[in-house]
């Protein structure tokens, strides 16, 4: 009916198709499984599942709540209206101080507890991130 | 004082030159003269001399420190070296722009000069598009980023330029990198001029490659300065984080290596036209897409200068102004030339490059979801998410295998129609890199059979292009060099993720602290005062399981003006491996967080992306045939 070159032709162009699709598929595929959501420590008591996920946590760091031995950090974030407890090993940002803003990536134990693999550093003094400004409210 | 009302009045008068310009260069493209009016010419370069002017008016702003201009009381001190004064002129929005504006008006004069042999409508068209986007930065930079702003009172002191933008290599990295994105921009100007005129051809492919193979070059090196910084600098320890800054520069690399790479086909057979002119299109969109997420604020990084809602809204809608432009030209305009030898046989060099640029254009997808895909989820639903590491890695890292073998055997080819030659000698290359591969690979990592293929794949690139290197003619030299270092560029990658081993620990003056493979012993601190900042270096000793020593002194300094802490980073550098250690103070505590790695081959990512971008400069000055 058609001739060779004409059915070449949709032959490529379905192998493009398909393969446009395959990508976009792998994707989404791949974006759910990597995506690291952000909350705040209100939000995390608001759960009512605890999610195997990792997420980021952000908020201020409590003053007189870090503690420090030769392996570990800990410290509590909050948001002035509720808290979660970090333990955390591994580098600290030099910005990481009492009474400062800070994001934190890791898994949830409970609602309390909060291990860290990860503490952003932030490169300016004033520099407050967005997500952290907007979970504490504009203090 | 006097500086700032020059630089201001040039930029004006650079504005001004710019309309008439366009109205000179309209009036000459319907004149009989073969060559441009020389008028034209003048202007052009009168045009480079008044952004000139204001560029230096700007610097001499700097190195004077005269705070009566805003831009230098944001970002300037008095007690700042002079080599971070004058540095610190494009280490801002304002003066970054201006720079912007400089090498688009340079570029566009360089092209006049050097494009004489083309035809004359032609290069006017790519003058007036060149324009527009010289017209909209004129704009852009005196309507809402003015380098020259006026402050009265005139404050004391400045507020200081960022300490971790005092840095020899982010000194160089803005203007590299910017010779790189702008100089796409003549890509797309002259591919939209030679669209109208219906002359993507061979001349024209030949002729426009050179200025390709300029951005490219600039870009890599761009690229990796940015990056050797963030590894020393950031105190990561590592050198690509796929952070949105860096995948906003990776993109137009994408588009522009997939560029470089079917330019050539359409020197040598006059097809891909259309593809050509789109590829020119999206990278300079890129481009520009990188500034606008950059400088709008929407992406969070050292970057961010200041978050103008203003600046983002402009260059939004200039963006969209010019994507109308060049798609409603390419629509309109562009005739594909059905005699031309389109169809490919599927074996041939030409297939071959459109493999690499359906690679290419999977990878810029996946850079580009993972980099755009939180800002639209932020939008629309106000979810905050961010796309980590593990995302790229999973979707790029097992579609370098075929990559890499398809850039193994690509070369190969002949053009037109070809057949597979010295499959012998291919097939023993293959088996040695697998069994190599396999052997030095056995005894790492637990994902044995994915690093051995991946592994093999890199290094069958590596053995014929080295092959290639040593036995063939120097035909093709300069593509061979550029193969030759992306494999290298892979092999070091994967052997620095494999090999390299990373200790974090908190640590007093005087302890000890044992780990597997040695000891790290803290000896002491000493302070240092300087003239714009205080430094605690401490004196590390660090003993492996053979007995050897090394001395390390990371150091933390303190800014005074603005107050800030930074790590600096000791690094020993080896060909096999560098010694990396850094510190970290916390606040009214007398630990000390130190991260120390061992990272292998370390050194030789940056030599390998040195000789990829050599072998662009070779085929740059490779002399005509």
């Amino acid at each position: 009916m058609y001739g060779k070159k004409v059915k070449l032709r949709f032959a490529f162009l379905g192998l493009i198709l398909a393969s446009v699709i395959l990508t976009v598929f792998l994707i989404l595929q791949s974006l759910k499984e990597n995506v690291v959501y952000f909350q705040s420590p209100s939000e995390i008591k608001l759960l009512i599942e605890l999610n195997k996920k990792k997420i980021r946590i952000g908020g201020m760091v409590k003053e007189q709540s870090i503690f420090i031995n030769s392996d570990e950090v800990n410290f509590i974030i909050t948001d002035f209206k509720n808290e979660i407890n970090v333990v955390y090993s591994g580098a600290v940002p030099n910005l990481f101080a009492e009474g400062k803003g800070v994001v934190a990536e890791g898994f949830l134990k409970d609602k309390n507890y909060f291990t860290a693999t990860k503490i952003l550093a932030k490169h300016d003094e004033n520099y407050m991130p967005p997500e952290v400004k907007e979970a504490i409210g504009d203090k | 004082m006097l500086a700032n009302q020059i630089g201001y009045y040039s930029l004006i008068l650079g504005l001004l030159l710019s309309v008439l310009l366009c109205g000179v260069s309209i009036k000459d493209f319907n004149n009989i003269h073969k060559q441009i009016n020389q008028n034209v010419l003048s202007l052009s370069f009168l045009q480079l001399v008044f952004v000139i002017v204001s560029f230096l008016s700007l610097i001499i702003s700097f190195i004077n420190s005269d705070f009566s201009n805003e831009t230098v009381f944001n970002n300037s001190h008095t007690t700042k070296p002079l080599f971070y004064k004058i540095s610190g002129t494009w280490g801002n929005h304002e003066g970054s722009l201006l720079l912007w504006l400089l090498v688009l008006t340079l570029f566009i004069f360089l092209f006049l000069i050097k494009s004489r042999e083309q035809p004359k409508k032609y290069r006017i068209l790519t003058l007036l598009f060149q324009q527009i986007i010289i017209i909209g930065f004129f704009l852009f930079v005196l309507m809402t980023s003015n380098p020259f702003n006026y402050l009265f009172p005139i404050p004391n002191e400045g507020l200081g330029l960022n300490p971790i933008l005092q840095d020899p290599a982010l000194a160089i990295h803005p203007p590299i990198l910017y010779l790189g994105y702008v100089g796409t921009s003549i890509i797309f100007s002259s591919s939209l001029a030679a669209v109208t005129q219906n002359y993507v051809s061979k001349q024209w492919g030949q002729h426009i490659k050179k200025w390709v193979l300029v951005s490219w070059i600039f870009l890599t090196l761009g690229i990796m300065l940015g990056s050797i910084w963030a590894y020393y600098e950031l105190g990561w320890g590592g050198f690509w984080f796929w952070d949105p800054v860096e995948n906003v520069s990776l993109m137009p690399w994408l588009t522009l290596t997939a560029l470089l790479h079917c330019i050539v086909v359409l020197e040598r057979r006059a097809a891909l036209t259309s593809w050509v002119v789109i590829l020119s299109i999206t990278t300079f969109t890129l481009s520009m897409c990188g500034t606008f997420l950059v400088r709008s604020g929407i992406l969070n990084s050292v970057h961010t200068f200041a978050n103008d809602p203003a600046r983002g809204i402009f260059i939004l809608i200039f963006l969209f102004a010019l994507i109308v432009l060049s798609l409603g030209i390419f629509f309109l305009f562009h005739k594909e030339n059905n005699k031309s030898s389109n169809n490919f046989f599927w074996l041939s060099r030409e297939t071959a490059i459109l493999i690499n640029n359906w690679f290419m254009m999977y990878f810029l997808s996946v850079v580009l979801i993972g980099t755009v895909y939180p800002i639209f989820l932020d939008v629309i639903s106000s979810e905050k998410i961010s796309v980590g590491p593990p995302f790229y890695q999973k979707l790029i890292v097992p579609f370098l295998i075929p990559f890499l073998l398809f850039m193994s055997l690509g070369p190969q080819l002949k053009w037109i129609k070809s057949k597979i030659e010295n499959k012998k000698s291919l097939i023993i290359t293959f088996i040695i890199s697998v069994m190599l591969a396999f052997f030095i690979i056995k005894n790492l990592t637990t994902n044995l059979l994915f690093y051995t293929v991946l592994i093999s794949a890199a290094f069958f690139l590596f053995f014929t292009t080295l092959k290639e290197l040593f036995i063939k003619r120097f035909d093709n030299v300069s593509q061979t060099v550029s193969h030759f270092g992306f494999s290298l560029l892979i092999l070091s990658v994967l052997f620095n993720s494999i090999l390299s081993s990373e200790i974090i620990t908190n640590i007093k003056i005087g302890e000890r602290y044992d780990y597997n493979k040695g000891e790290i012993f803290f000896k002491k601190i000493e302070e240092r005062k300087e003239s714009n900042f205080n430094s605690i270096i401490a004196f590390f000793e660090i003993k492996d399981k053979n007995g050897k020593t090394i001395e390390l002194n990371p150091e933390i300094r303190i800014y005074n003006q603005p107050v800030i802490i930074t790590s600096e980073a000791d690094i020993k550098t080896t060909l096999l491996k560098d010694n990396f250690l850094v510190m970290n103070l916390v606040k009214g505590n007398e630990y000390f967080n130190i991260r120390y790695q061992v990272k292998t081959f370390m050194v030789w990512i940056w030599i390998s992306v040195l000789l990829l971008s050599l072998g662009g400069i070779m085929s740059l000055f490779k002399r005509k045939i």
